[in-house]
């Protein structure tokens, strides 16, 4: 549990026709009565789609979108570590610091990012494209060190590898396969 | 000892699409117990098969499931905890990423066994892939007729939805993942009342591990008879552990239980023994919150027993000389881990994953993990020995959930095996 400042930006947001539908379709899932269930997967929507993290305008648009009061989504977007509520880069580098990956050689590689980054955890680098996190145990305990950018898993890692990575998201050519990668596209048993 | 059942057909080319799920004998125990058995039969072979809870508490999966109220005319839920978050543990990721009908097919039998029409599949959101894989693994289901209404033209109806969890450690804990598939943070609530009474949305329902629910569908295929005739005593059948650290070979393994332990770390089948040619120098078994072992308790009792992965021989000794099976998360340290420095880490990992809502827990897993720093950090004094010994007691048993067990056991454990690296410590600072 961290404290947390929420921003306010006073920009309009809403989310896409499709996001949209999703929600609808999504809202279906549960009771009659119950829509506040929603509530957690649409946050990871609107962090993804909405700007890469998240700002009182969009909780406040998500709690009227579920039909809660925003306090209800304050609470919830300040408890859960995905939810981010600081200004990121486009890629968030979360370095797994647990004991298992820590033991693998984990520490090692968020001492090298910041070294090639030239940022300490927590900071983003000048140029907007990258944030720096060491987060809590990925579930790849086997497959240390790991990190995830963006929810992507990277496994095994030495700094070469790193190196590679991070030029590869330098390079930075949106693929197709980031569209698949999406929320709004995981959902496809919609009923 | 080379029992496989859940993981037999992970090697089958496209296994984790329904077409080749079905050709190795997929969804044959949902046509067997549809068609041949009631509701009350297919719990009935659950308790015969002796299955214990896979998700690290061990409890009797069909003695859990006889709690469930009947008599309210309310909807009751089967919930598949799949939030796999303790450290050292990864099975449920690799058996969902594998062979996800395993999941969805025993998930049918165990709502058709205990009366639910609506279950949720509640995943760390960090398992953002998986939420799609298994999402196809539902609607391939769905269009062959194993989910939805009337299910093979039988009376029994299945929605099964997946929902993300946002990161929180907590959640695996079942009433803290209730709150959170409610849209709520994830506080654990006061029990009683149990989930079995009054669970999510107030009404009776299950909540399951994957491992536990994937092995329903083998259980009835077999039969729970012949299911308990496999691994020994009480830890009946094969159990996934999910092996890391200073090891040749991590990795998930299928073992039956019984398994020499001493067999696990260093049989070329499983971890291959310690990396690097180094020495074994302690073992976290079951996931981060049990006991951490040294070497020579690990592998042999304090009577000189020779230790088997089973949840009666791990506990052997209880927590003076002996730990438990967990999730089967086993985590391996060699001769060069800092035992001081892993503590202090796991103990700022119960202190972010707190709550906050007991005092214990949260003011306790901040001062642990202050007090181990120090300690770790060479301005430690060797009183801070005791004192954590008595924070850790203060906390044990004083919180609404169990994580604050589970904060207070490896730090009480790897002073009571490692005292000596403590002291060590400090006289070296």
């Amino acid at each position: 549990m961290d404290n947390h400042l929420l921003i306010k930006e006073n920009k309009p947001v809403a989310f896409s026709a499709e996001t949209l539908e999703t929600i609808n379709q999504l809202s279906k899932r549960y009771p009659e009565g119950e829509r506040k269930s929603i509530l957690l997967p649409v946050l990871h929507m609107a962090q993804e789609e909405l700007g890469g993290y998240l700002t009182i305008d969009i909780l406040d648009y998500v709690a009227s979108l579920v039909g809660i009061s925003p306090v209800e989504v304050y609470e919830v977007a300040t408890f859960y570590s995905m939810y981010y509520l600081d200004k990121v880069g486009k890629y968030v580098l979360e370095v797994c610091r647990t004991g298992p990956c820590a033991i693998c050689g984990g520490e090692r590689i968020a001492d090298y990012l910041r070294e090639v980054l030239k940022i300490k955890t927590g900071e983003t680098t000048a140029d907007g494209l990258f944030t720096l996190r060491e987060v809590e145990c990925l579930g790849g305990c086997g497959y240390a060190p790991v990190m995830q950018v963006n929810t992507e898993f990277y496994e095994y890692l030495t700094n070469e590898k790193v190196d590679k990575i991070l030029s590869d998201l330098r390079a930075g050519a949106e693929k197709e396969t980031d569209q698949q990668k999406r929320w709004v596209a995981q959902f496809s048993s919609q009923i | 000892m080379g029992s496989s059942i859940l993981l037999a057909n992970i090697g089958v080319p496209g296994i984790r699409n329904l077409k080749a799920y079905r050709a190795s004998g997929g969804y044959s125990a949902v046509e067997k117990a549809l068609r041949e058995m009631t509701p009350a039969q297919v719990a009935q072979e659950v308790t015969r098969s002796g299955l214990r809870g896979r998700g690290g508490a061990g409890f009797p999966t069909g003695l859990k499931w006889s709690f469930l109220d009947r008599k309210t005319d309310k909807p009751r839920y089967l919930v598949c905890n799949a939030d796999e978050s303790e450290p050292g543990t990864f099975k449920d990721r690799f058996l969902m990423d594998k062979i996800p009908h395993l999941l969805i097919e025993g998930l049918i039998l165990s709502s058709y066994a205990l009366g639910v029409n609506n279950c949720y599949i509640y995943i760390r959101g960090e398992f953002k892939y998986l939420v799609g894989i298994l999402e196809k693994a539902i609607r391939e289901a769905h269009q062959n007729r194993f989910l939805g209404e009337k299910i093979l033209g039988s009376d029994f109806s299945l929605n099964i939805f997946v929902h993300p969890g946002a990161g929180a450690y907590i959640c695996g804990e079942e009433t803290a993942l209730l709150e959170s598939l409610e849209g709520k943070r994830g506080n654990p609530r006061i029990k009683p009342p149990f989930p079995a009474f009054k669970g999510l949305y107030g009404c009776p329902t299950v909540v399951n591990n994957v491992e536990t629910l994937a092995t329903v569908g083998p259980i009835i295929s077999m039969g729970g008879e012949e299911y308990a005739k496999i691994g020994k005593g009480k830890s009946t059948g094969t159990k996934l552990i999910s092996a890391c650290g200073n090891i040749n070979n991590p990795g998930v393994y299928e073992i039956e239980m019984g398994l020499l332990l001493d067999d696990f770390i260093y049989s070329p089948a499983y971890c291959g023994g310690i990396a690097k040619g180094k020495k074994l120098k302690a073992v976290i078994p079951g996931g981060s919150s049990v006991p951490i072992l040294p070497a020579d308790l690990i592998l042999r009792t304090l009577n000189g027993q020779k230790r088997l992965m089973t949840y009666e021989s791990l506990a052997e000794g209880e927590f003076a000389s002996g730990t438990m099976l967990g999730s089967g998360g086993f985590i391996v340290f060699d001769e060069d881990a800092c035992i001081v420095r892993n503590t202090w880490n796991l103990t700022r990992f119960y202190r972010h994953e707190s709550c906050g809502q007991c005092s214990p827990c949260r003011e306790g897993t901040s001062w642990m993990e202050n007090v181990l720093y120090r300690l770790e950090h060479g301005s430690g004094k060797l009183s801070d020995i005791d004192l954590l010994v008595r924070v850790a007691k203060n906390i044990e048993g004083n919180t609404i959930c169990p994580l604050g067990d589970a904060a207070a056991w490896p730090v009480a454990s790897a002073i009571r095996h490692f005292r000596h690296e403590f002291e060590e410590h400090v006289k070296n600072a």
